[in-house]
């Protein structure tokens, strides 16, 4: 519990002249919901991409479990136990849930090198599938082609695909945008359940649910770290009220 | 191996290299702005010779022949792009090569069924039809030069309209990030017909200007377009700029590929074998540098997507 | 398109009576006294085979291969050069035509699939064009014009192919197996993974998936069933030549592919089948049938969606549900 699960070491990223995060430092312990916030256009989304692999940095370094992954792929990453979620909602459409789902187990048990058997029939794929769809009450949906799923729906099953991975570190990119207000208090309730189970960055702009949910806060202003600490301190952060969190507070 | 006879070749090489410019231009364009994949491009070539020759023939000058023709082949460009093409643009790239390969396939045999299958040829006009003398005493035809002089002056003004014109700075801007300009309330459609034309126009062009030194004949157009998608894919889809610097390496790279490929490869094996693999080689050639360069660079040498 | 297989059962019907009304083929030839339709249906069976090693890519993983022809054409001059330095078993040629083929899609695989969408299609392309040019300049080999082969393959000393009644039903058989194995790749693990990068590669890379690896093994194999097209290829025509992997056959097959609804393997079959049939049909009447063909093209596409088999389906709808 004493060493972060992932530490990122000055990460920066240019893409032409823009520098889109510069020299951004910052750490996540196990169990902690760090959350990431900051205007539009700050570099929050980038800096997922380069945390899970989507995008190579241009210098820094980033170390997952004391390991340093700042060289490895994207599936290198999923592999270690990294899992993410899109800011626009990213599944397979021309899958069922199930098999969106199914798929995730797939990847982490046993090798998918294989030509022979019927994959849809894998029972030690399929159950532990279901049991996912079922914690985040999909389990109606299983058969459900994955395009004609609503959007809440969908964002759902994002969050279920992440999951069946049996992540050791989720990387969650404003999973609440764009959806209703049922959904929002499910996929708010998940993220209840699993806080304190495994490291989770959270990038939000909803500051009700990010105040209620963080443990710590880090705020992106044109891509730099401008505090980063326990809310109470963030919230009374004169710097980050002025520059952001402005009237968003009250 | 004299010093002349290379010389020759890079000229030649030269040659080549614009002219497959005018072609593959048109090409990176539509690809880049439109992301429409014409594989119907290499017939625009071939009808700007047929009607150079038709149009020859009716009014027995070159000047007027061209002119008729370019306006033709323009003419036919937009009537396909208006009839077919203009309903595949949101289709996948797939439906784009069935469908402009249907074309092609219509056009290779159209064009036998007007103007018979035995190849054609158009005499170089009179003004041009000498040769230069060049230092070190080599005579070489005019009109080869006329024809990188034509292909360099094109050049030159494509440059000027995409750098410096309106247009031209829609077409950047499209080439980039086309959904982006509709966005901005372009009327992307009259943008889309503009560049079609124009990229119909300089092929045509390319094809009034080979006519008088290669024979016009059907399936012409079929190799160059394959070497055209080359020079589109290593330059960087969308790149007028790398269009120009790729065409003139694969002219080069091609044209004394094939002359010296025997010489250069007696230099480390027998005769026999060198005469073997030589031609084998040379042909190969063009498609190893890509290969080696999409290696490096799979979205070759002057992208210009933007992120 | 095709979820768990357990939708496909009623689909199946369709895939049987293929292979049936293909197995009846030479009875009827027989009935008919009609020679040449056994050797046109040996031609659409290997064309079907090719074809549907084309579906694999383009239909399955989204990988639009313009350069295909090229494994039919190395298969079938496999078995072109082995015979004109007198190995005419096919003990010996198969594997070569098997091995060259998986080994050329190997190393271009291992180039083209680092490029995607135009840029895939277009080096596909030209690798195919650099066998094509390289087959047309080995003169020993016939260069241009091609060669002809003696005789066709035995196997391991039994004229098994020479006579037309068994090589027919040897290529109806290596077509079956083909089907079978492209059917049961694309319902195996390895199936789900390919199909679901199509899907939506950035996702399965970030799910753990190595998209590359998967798509390099999918591209050798689907190379090597095109090879396996072409040895069979040469033997019942007995002739090879560069035309076998021009680009334009390769636009062929990507047609084939397409017409008779991509994405359901005996859709190629059907594509394959109808293709050669329409050629057969049309060219009798004009030896210009391409002109009518071009159009004819740009119509299915335009407004057929799902080829024959799409159109198929839609009329069993309209007749069934009214």
């Amino acid at each position: 519990m004493g060493e972060p699960v992932l530490q990122l070491e000055q990460l920066r990223k240019r893409f032409g002249g823009l520098v889109v995060t510069d020299d951004v430092t910052l750490d996540v312990m196990g169990g902690e919901l760090h959350a990431i916030i900051g205007p539009n256009g700050a570099g929050k989304t980038t800096l997922i991409n380069q945390i899970s692999g989507l995008l190579a940095s241009d210098a820094g370094r980033i170390r997952f479990a004391g390991r340093d992954i700042t060289a490895l792929s994207a599936h290198a990453r999923a592999r270690l136990g990294v899992a993410r979620s899109f800011q626009i909602t990213s599944v397979l459409s021309g899958f069922s849930a199930l098999e969106n789902v199914a798929l995730a187990v797939q990847a982490r048990t046993g090798s998918s090198f294989r030509f022979i058997g019927r994959v849809a029939a894998e029972v030690d794929l399929n159950e532990p599938a279901l049991a996912v769809l079922n914690e985040l009450g999909l389990t109606e949906l299983a058969t459900h082609i994955a395009g004609e799923l609503s959007y809440g729906e969908r964002r759902a099953l994002e969050f279920a695909i992440a999951l069946a991975m049996q992540p050791k570190l989720l990387l969650l990119d404003e999973p609440m945008a764009g959806i209703g207000r049922e959904e929002s208090l499910r996929l708010l309730d998940v993220l209840q359940r699993l806080k304190g189970r495994l490291p989770i960055v959270l990038i939000e702009h909803d500051m009700a649910t990010v105040f209620a949910l963080a443990d710590r806060i880090s705020v992106l202003m044109y891509g730099r770290v401008l505090a980063s600490g326990p809310p109470a301190q963030i919230r009374a952060d004169r710097r980050v009220v002025a520059a952001y969190l402005g009237d968003e507070l009250e | 191996m004299s010093g002349a006879l290379v010389f020759v070749q890079v000229l030649n090489g030269l040659q080549f290299g614009v002219l497959l410019f005018l072609i593959a231009a048109g090409l990176t364009l539509v690809f880049g702005v439109m992301n429409f994949i014409n594989l119907a491009h290499g017939v625009q070539y071939m009808l700007g010779a047929y009607l150079a020759v038709t149009f020859y023939l009716m009014t027995a000058s070159f000047l007027l022949a061209m002119v008729l023709a370019l306006l033709a082949a323009l003419a036919f460009g937009l009537l396909l792009e208006l009839a077919v093409f203009r309903r595949l643009y949101d289709r996948d790239h797939l439906d784009h090569v069935i469908v402009t390969f249907g074309v092609i396939i219509f056009l290779d045999h159209g064009v036998k069924l007007v103007w018979g299958s035995a190849p054609l040829s158009l005499p170089i006009p009179d003004l041009f039809s000498g040769s230069v003398r060049l230092p070190g005493g080599i005579l070489y035809p005019t009109w080869r030069l006329v024809i990188v002089a034509a292909g360099l002056a094109t050049a030159i003004l494509l440059y000027v309209l995409i750098a410096h014109t309106r247009v031209g700075m829609l077409i950047r801007a499209g080439a980039t990030h086309a959904a982006m300009v509709s966005a901005l309330g372009v009327n992307i459609r009259r943008l889309f017909t503009i560049i079609f034309g124009l990229g119909a126009m300089l092929a045509g062009f390319a094809g009034i200007l080979i006519a008088p030194i290669l024979s016009v004949e059907p399936g012409m157009g079929d190799t160059v377009l394959i070497l055209a998608f080359v020079i589109v894919v290593l330059g960087g889809i969308g790149s007028i700029r790398g269009a120009f610097v790729a065409a003139l390496v694969i002219g080069l790279v091609d044209t004394l590929g094939r002359s010296f490929s025997v010489d250069i490869l007696r230099l480390v094996m027998g005769p026999s074998p060198a005469r073997t693999i030589g031609p084998a080689l040379a042909s190969m050639l063009i498609y190893l540098l890509m290969a080696v360069v999409l290696y490096f660079r799979p979205t070759g040498l002057f992208p210009v997507k933007g992120r | 398109m095709q979820m768990s297989l357990k939708r496909l059962r009623p689909h199946d019907g369709v895939p049987i009576l293929i292979f049936l009304i293909l197995a009846a083929i030479p009875v009827l030839a027989l009935i008919r006294s009609e020679d040449y339709l056994l050797s046109l249906f040996e031609r659409l069976m290997i064309f079907a085979i090719a074809a549907l090693s084309l579906d694999l890519l383009i239909g399955y993983g989204g990988l639009i291969s313009f350069g295909h022809a090229a494994f039919v054409g190395l298969g079938a001059y496999a078995v072109g050069i082995l015979s004109a330095h007198g190995m005419h078993d096919a003990i010996i040629a198969l594997p070569v035509a098997l091995l060259s083929s998986a080994l050329f899609a190997y190393v271009t695989g291992v180039v083209c699939l680092r490029t995607k969408g135009v840029y895939f299609i277009m080096i596909t392309l030209a690798f195919g064009q650099m066998v094509f040019f390289t087959a047309s300049s080995l003169a020993p080999y016939g260069g241009d014009d091609g060669l002809t082969i003696a005789a066709r393959n035995t196997l391991g000393g039994f004229a098994l192919f020479r006579s037309e009644g068994s090589l027919y039903y040897l290529i109806w058989g290596c077509l079956l197996g083909a089907y079978c194995f492209c059917r049961m790749l694309v319902g195996s693990r390895f199936g789900r993974v390919f199909r679901g990068a199509k899907e939506n590669a950035l996702r399965m890379e970030t799910i753990g998936f190595n998209v590359y690896r998967f798509q390099l093994a999918a591209y050798v194999i689907a190379g090597m069933m095109a090879g396996l097209s072409g040895f069979l290829l040469a033997n019942a025509t007995e002739f090879v030549s560069p035309a076998y992997m021009s680009w334009q056959r390769s636009g062929d097959l990507i047609i084939m592919v397409i017409l008779g609804g991509l994405g359901s393997l005996h859709g190629a079959i059907i594509g394959a089948g109808a293709y050669l049939l329409l050629e057969e049909w049309l060219s009798a009447f004009t030896e210009d049938w391409k002109v009518i063909f071009g159009p004819f093209l740009v119509l299915v596409v335009l407004f057929a969606r799902g080829g024959l088999l799409g159109m198929g389906k839609g009329l069993v709808r309209r007749l069934s549900g009214g």
